[in-house]
């Protein structure tokens, strides 16, 4: 296929489903501005599309964008892609801002991925725990996480059978080399579904509030090739130190101090190796299960493998 | 390395044996940055900005002035690391105040060189943390180290790795004391006769396993 053939299905592909187009007669009216006119093939290529769109009496929101395919959200790796995805919504968060109708998790077998919906689009709702191919969605990237966006164009088709929901879980190992802030004995935002942590008892989103306690810990472990940011959460902190929630509680009451909380949480866990299994999210690796790593790895192996004999 | 991506990504804490430590006494920047990260160059061709290791703390000294200065002296089956935590360091250095030697301890620092009157360079370690471990971490960490010193060992010759390059021009390119000290290391594993504390059969410790 030449050039100027891929260009033209690639355009009639965008506007098979609202009007007749023929690829043929699309790649003659490029070949004309490319040819005769001169004209730089993107430059042609907005100009076929723009003509098409005035003769349908569409406008471009209308259009698909043609590479619009069927992704698993795993594999959504680059920012303003078209995809069609096929997902369940396994969670709805609250928006946080007035221009955002909905936001939440979908996810299908290869894994999770945030969404939002805007006001303007005027979609129809997604309900939780139900099932949706969506078409024509965007991808949007921010700061190495990928989501994707609903808009306008997007239509929304409810399944009767559920999608899985495939677990993104890792595993990472290494030794435990830090410890930090933000771990130990916390407070929270108690406003409906924030959860922020407090800094100095603020809330960033509102302002002074009566914190409640949580423990929490953000750990690094780092194998000597990678290193993998971790997060306990109450229930996995209070497995993993034996310290419960009310004995932190006591702990910093007893010190006026809540500090000494992770201090104590140093002590017993920095230096030791531990495997941990998780959902990530973000660059967190969430530590829904974990143990500690206790004997050497097989030394003999590691003579064979370099060649080394005993 | 890290490419240009959009979060700084944490130096990795590099896993190296006290008899290779001490012969990394190149030290460069990467870039002209006043603040750019300072790395120690190692003989087997790696960069280390940080390191872990574990082993027997044999003996503290506070060798400061006016101010608390602590030396530790941390032993594994190839050599002795040297610590040195100050007013900087408030945890590591009271840790250092407070140990009983002879105990396990798992160290995370940054490689530090110093020249001496005579010219010649000592290479040391300015901890970020110290905590006190058993003897199952001490042996894990022995054998971990060995496999990455072998890795490195292996990679010594890629054409691409230019921290070899570097390591040839500065150190040279023989490699065979250390890994000779990797089969010295894996030795005392296998025959159990290695670290002063061998003989105390450790408590699984007293932590909740998960």
């Amino acid at each position: 296929m030449s050039e100027l053939q891929t260009h033209a299905a690639e355009i009639a592909a965008q506007f098979s489903d609202h009007t007749d187009v023929d690829a043929d007669e699309i790649e003659q009216r490029l070949d004309q501005l490319v040819s005769e006119y001169k004209v730089p093939v993107d430059e042609a290529r907005r100009s076929v599309t723009n003509n098409l769109l005035d003769e349908a009496d569409m406008d471009r929101e209308e259009l698909g964008r043609g590479g619009s395919e069927e992704v698993l959200v795993d594999e959504i790796d680059q920012d303003e892609q078209w995809v069609d995805v096929t997902v369940n919504v396994v969670d709805l968060w609250e928006p946080r801002s007035d221009s955002i109708s909905q936001v939440g998790l979908v996810g299908d077998a290869s894994g999770r991925t945030k969404f939002v919906a805007f006001e303007t689009s005027e979609l129809d709702e997604l309900a939780e725990g139900a099932s949706y191919k969506l078409t024509n969605v965007v991808t949007d990237e921010y700061q190495g996480d990928f989501s994707i966006k609903l808009n306008r164009t997007t239509t929304i088709t409810e399944l009767d059978e559920e999608v899985e929901v495939g677990d993104s879980t890792t595993t990472v190992d290494g030794a435990l080399v830090d410890v930090q802030s933000g771990s130990g004995l916390i407070k929270r935002c108690p406003e409906d579904g924030c959860t922020r942590v407090l800094q100095n008892g603020r809330c960033s989103e509102h302002g002074e509030v009566d914190g409640e306690f949580d423990l929490r810990i953000k750990a690094v472990l780092d194998d000597g090739q990678e290193v993998h940011d971790v997060i306990f959460n109450r229930e996995a902190t209070e497995e993993l130190t034996g310290i419960e929630l009310e004995d932190a509680k006591q702990q910093a009451k007893d010190a006026l101090d809540t500090s000494v909380v992770a201090d104590g949480i140093r002590t017993d866990i920095l230096g030791r190796y531990y495997r941990v299994t998780g959902p990530t999210l973000g660059r967190y690796v969430l530590a829904n299960e974990f143990e500690r790593l206790e004997s050497p790895t097989d030394t003999a192996a590691i003579r064979a493998t370099a060649g080394v004999d005993q | 390395m890290s490419t240009d991506q959009s979060v700084p990504t944490r130096e990795v804490a590099q896993r190296v044996f006290a008899a290779e430590f001490n012969d990394a006494s190149y030290t460069f920047k990467e870039s002209d940055d006043d603040r750019a990260p300072v790395y120690a160059l190692l003989p087997t061709g790696e960069q280390a900005n940080r390191v872990f290791f574990v082993g027997t703390l044999t003996e503290t000294d506070d060798v400061g002035d006016d101010n608390e200065y602590w030396q530790g002296r941390i032993v594994d089956p190839t050599g002795t690391f040297f610590v040195y935590a100050g007013q900087y360091q408030p945890e590591a250095a009271s840790t250092l105040r407070e140990l009983e030697p002879p105990a396990y301890v798992a160290v995370v620092g940054k490689p530090r060189t110093y020249e001496t009157d005579d010219g010649s360079i000592t290479v040391s370690v300015r901890p970020e943390s110290i905590t006190t471990v058993d003897a199952a971490t001490r042996d894990r960490w022995v054998a971990e180290t060995a496999e990455r010193t072998l890795d490195r060992i292996d990679a010594f010759d890629d054409e691409a790795n230019e921290y070899a390059r570097m390591a040839r021009e500065e150190y040279g390119e023989d490699l065979s004391a250390h890994r000779e000290t990797v089969v010295e290391a894996l030795d005392s594993l296998d025959d159990d006769s290695g670290g002063a504390l061998d003989d105390t059969t450790e408590p699984s410790d007293d932590k909740p396993q998960a």
